[in-house]
């Protein structure tokens, strides 16, 4: 007979995978609860990137603890997880990202990143595909790439084998108070409710404040040696800073099958989850623009998916200011594969009443749901 | 990007085997504009692969004559990939091509069933219709010897067409009963009305076994197929052979008309009895509305484009013949059930996925085909599913998920160049 | 018009008759069509194009479904299986 779970997290994505890994780890009983398989929301439509980003200090901090993290893990990932150090490349197309190259250099390079710029023609060197000229860029060799849905999976195959049960295909439809209650009616109790939901959080939690941000991707047969890092146009931060608008940005990513991912998009208020001909189009001609040679290549599959973004652009982790029985795991925007670890940590040190390894307070969800007090 | 190539019919028909031929040449008969698309080199589709190496069968010269002489556009090697209101996208070898059309006739046809056994993959060891689609092609088989193995009428007349080729057919593995393979003849003879067929079939096929309760259980070969395993009544006995063409029936190819927006019925397409699918202006006809023959899909082509065309009298005058043939369907779908040993043909081992490599023993890891995907990447690959997922659907139960665009793989460029004020269907 | 055509397939001289595919002219040869993922090699399965067994390097462009292709003169075909 199982002896109940001392926590109960909602949600088999990369994040709900993660905190059951780490908290078990630490010995808790955990059981996970999703509505339908692992990785079947946004964890399955992701890029899988990790990279350290400098947005904010918070994000900065959070990203890089999360990398290290990865790092840490990658001699015990299997095949499938593909994971692959190719290191990213953020090119710039003009003076004007040249100099964002160079604030990111010295920003990276005071934290202890290891960076280096190259000009244009180091550019062109470390990526012959890219179109001439280009002004320069930014290497950050310590980023990475992996699968995500087997990256998840890895996580909760070591989470099952330190004790973690895993329940699919039931909707959670309330949380809170020590308990998650099933649609069915079944009740599992817990001293803490984890909310990894995902695009489903703000059900759960009511007074977070999540949106989702559609994306697309295109991914194409096997073409070995044809890109060797993740390429990122600087311009892709403006595109994920907009609020409002639908943007495109180029974004590039080599698989460990040699098959090549094309991204990438943001829009706001998108109805449903159909690939919008327009915007995929916007999207492609952006990728020609910097890499010609995408033209020819063969695009077996194209898919959309959800970010779930936060109006400050950071997740959120840690308990509900309207129950300290929940704690929200949601949020995490463009980087919730590289963040899930990091998050797993966080969430896990608040559970242990230890001190966290960053300082949390900027990803309370007590910032967004405070000044929802009166809903 | 590539070149865009913008062609406008009034009646655009996709495929261009006898559905889509008869279709495109009873709707050209209005004089209206009509083109036909169809991804091959050479229209033909399956049944009517121009065999290089002999004149056309009688039968189907006098439609392409008939084409030839229409103002029917033929649009050559070009491959739908995307559909919207009233547009389509395919590509060709050099340009992107966008279609408007008025009204649409989709004659899309069927792929053969593969199952999955040790030694599937093996080189030489090919479908029943892809063998046959080979040696149509150009492939020299004389004096090889072949065995032929399934489910289906399709096996009698691949085994007949390699021979007059001038191969050794060994033998052919029906794993139908012997019983209802008989009622299967007697009901074609005497209700579908063919019995000159079907004795002229006879006539060509003696002198070569015809094994009932028979199936393949293992390929062996390095590098290709040398010898092949078979059950029959209880026990396994091997053959060698140069070539192993097998097939389990035929798969309507439903994607571009759900993509289109089109309801199915038990994996068919819907349609009313002018061929018309549950979108206005959209007609289907040939095996995607039921598997069902040369002659059912040549007069369900002809009502379409009847239809398609506002001809509605003289489509009327096809339904009494439509009727006649739509018996053969019936009379097919109950003979040739597959029987639950195939579903055991596969070992842990023995690969599902062909495009991505993917063992039986990965997949059952998962309880439905989007986790297995998405997991284990069955279905990832440039077939997008279509030799795995209805192999998995017969193996594990599991529903296949919906159509996205490209419904191929396509370049790049081309994918780009889908109109940008075309809005999706569903 | 001619009656057969010659190409070359991994640089050997293969004559095919007129109208055939690229996908005959590689097993004629002997040539396998492609390797899989983990290295088995692959031929033709449905003959049709939905397989994707038969791809092939046609002058220089890799992953051309080569069933669905005719053989022109002098061709230069690369089968990697």
């Amino acid at each position: 007979m199982n002896k109940p779970a001392e926590v109960v997290i909602v949600g088999a994505g990369i994040v709900g995978a993660a905190c059951a890994l780490e908290l078990s780890s630490e010995g808790l009983r955990v059981l996970v609860i999703d509505e339908g398989f692992p990785s079947a929301g946004t964890t399955g439509a992701a890029m899988g990137h990790i990279v350290v980003m400098d947005d904010s200090e918070a994000q900065f901090a959070i990203t890089r603890y999360s990398q290290i993290l990865w790092d840490d893990m990658r001699d015990q990932f299997p095949t499938s997880v593909e994971f692959d150090p190719c290191g990213t490349l953020w090119v710039a197309a003009d003076e004007e990202e040249m100099r964002e190259v160079r604030r990111k250099f010295s920003y990276y390079r005071e934290r202890g990143v290891n960076v280096e710029i190259l000009d244009s023609q180091q550019v062109r060197d470390a990526e012959p595909r890219l179109r001439a000229p280009l002004a320069g860029g930014l290497s950050v060799p310590g980023d990475s790439v992996v699968y995500p849905p087997c990256a998840a999976e890895f996580l909760l195959q070591k989470a099952r084998a330190l004790g973690a049960r895993v329940i699919q295909g039931q909707p959670v439809t309330a949380i809170g108070k020590g308990a998650a209650r099933l649609a069915d009616g079944t009740v599992f109790a817990a001293g803490f409710i984890i909310n990894a939901a995902g695009q489903s959080a703000p059900k759960l939690s009511p007074g977070i404040n999540i949106k989702p941000r559609k994306g697309h991707l295109v991914i194409t047969d096997r073409y070995p040696n044809f890109l060797h890092h993740q390429v990122v146009e600087l311009g892709y931060l403006k595109s994920a800073h907009t609020l409002t608008a639908d943007s495109v940005a180029f974004n590039v990513q080599p698989r460990k099958t040699g098959q090549i991912l094309i991204g990438s998009s943001r829009q706001y208020g998108a109805e449903n989850s159909a690939v919008e001909e327009s915007i995929l189009s916007r999207m492609l001609q952006r990728a020609f623009e910097y890499m010609p040679d995408l033209n020819f290549l063969s695009a077996i599959r194209v898919w959309t998916g959800y970010r779930p973004a936060t109006p400050d652009k950071l997740p959120l982790i840690g308990p509900s200011p309207q129950d300290p029985s929940v704690l929200v795991a949601a949020g995490h925007e463009g980087l919730g594969i590289t963040t899930s670890l990091a998050t797993a940590k966080l969430i896990c040190a608040q559970i242990l009443g230890q001190r966290p390894a960053i300082p949390i307070q900027p990803y309370l969800p007590s910032r967004q749901m405070a000044a929802e007090a009166h809903v | 990007m590539d070149s865009v190539r913008h062609l406008r019919f009034d009646v655009a028909v996709v495929g261009a085997g006898p559905a889509g031929i008869a279709a495109a040449l009873a709707a050209a008969d209005s004089g209206r504009t009509v083109g036909l698309i169809d991804d091959n080199p050479v229209a033909g589709g399956q049944i009517w692969r121009a065999a290089y190496n002999s004149a056309r069968p009688s039968a189907s010269s006098i439609w392409f004559d008939r084409l030839n002489k229409s103002a029917v556009q033929i649009v050559r090697g070009a491959r739908v990939f995307h559909a919207a209101q009233g547009e389509l996208a395919a590509e060709s070898d050099d340009s992107a091509i966008q279609i408007s059309y008025g009204k649409l006739i989709l004659a899309t046809g069927a792929r053969e069933l593969f199952l999955p056994f040790p030694g599937w993959t093996l080189p030489n060891v090919m479908g029943a219709g892809g063998l046959q689609a080979l040696v149509k092609s150009g492939l020299d088989i004389s004096g090889k010897r072949i065995v032929i193995a399934g489910t289906g009428p399709l096996l009698l007349a691949v085994a007949a067409y390699v021979r007059k080729c001038g191969a050794k057919v060994i033998g052919i593995c029906e794993q139908t009963s012997r019983s209802r393979m008989a009622r299967f003849g007697l009901k074609m003879m005497l209700v579908a009305g063919k019995a000159a067929e079907a004795l002229r079939l006879a006539y060509d096929l003696r002198g070569i076994p015809h094994w009932t309760d028979c199936w393949p259980v293992a390929a062996f070969g390095n590098r290709r197929v040398e010898t092949v395993r078979i059950s029959r009544r209880g026990q396994t006995s091997e053959i060698e052979c140069d070539y192993l063409a097998c097939g389990f029936h035929l798969i309507p190819n439903v994607e571009l008309p759900r993509m289109c927006g089109c309801r199915l019925r038990e994996d068919f397409v819907q349609v009313d009895k002018y061929q018309q699918t549950a979108v206005p202006g959209i007609f289907c006809a040939g095996e995607p509305t039921g598997i069902g023959g040369l002659e059912l899909a040549l007069v369900e082509g002809e009502i379409a484009g009847y239809a398609a065309t506002n001809w509605e009298d003289r489509a009327k005058h096809l339904f009494a013949k439509r009727a006649r043939y739509q018996k053969a369907v019936r009379i097919l779908q109950d003979a040739f059930p597959l029987r639950p040993e195939l579903k055991n043909l596969a070992r842990p081992d023995t690969l599902i996925c062909r495009c991505e490599d993917v063992p039986h023993e990965r997949l059952r890891e998962y309880n439905s085909w989007r986790a297995a995907k998405l997991h284990a990447r069955c279905g990832m690959g440039p077939c997008q599913g279509r030799v795995c997922a209805p192999a998995a659907e017969f193996l594990f139960g599991w529903q296949i998920d919906s159509v996205r665009p490209p419904l191929f793989p396509v370049r790049c460029s081309s994918l780009a160049a889908i109109p940008a004020q075309s809005a999706p269907r569903n | 018009m001619s009656e057969s055509v010659s190409v070359r397939v991994n640089g050997r001289l293969v004559t095919v008759r007129a109208g055939a595919t690229v996908a005959v002219a590689v097993l004629a040869s002997g040539a396998t069509c492609r390797a899989s993922v983990t290295g088995q090699p692959r031929s033709p399965l449905c003959g049709m194009g939905t397989c994707f067994e038969c791809r092939v390097a046609i002058n220089g462009e890799p992953q051309r479904r080569s069933c669905q292709v005719l053989c022109e003169a002098n061709m230069e075909i690369e089968a990697n299986g």
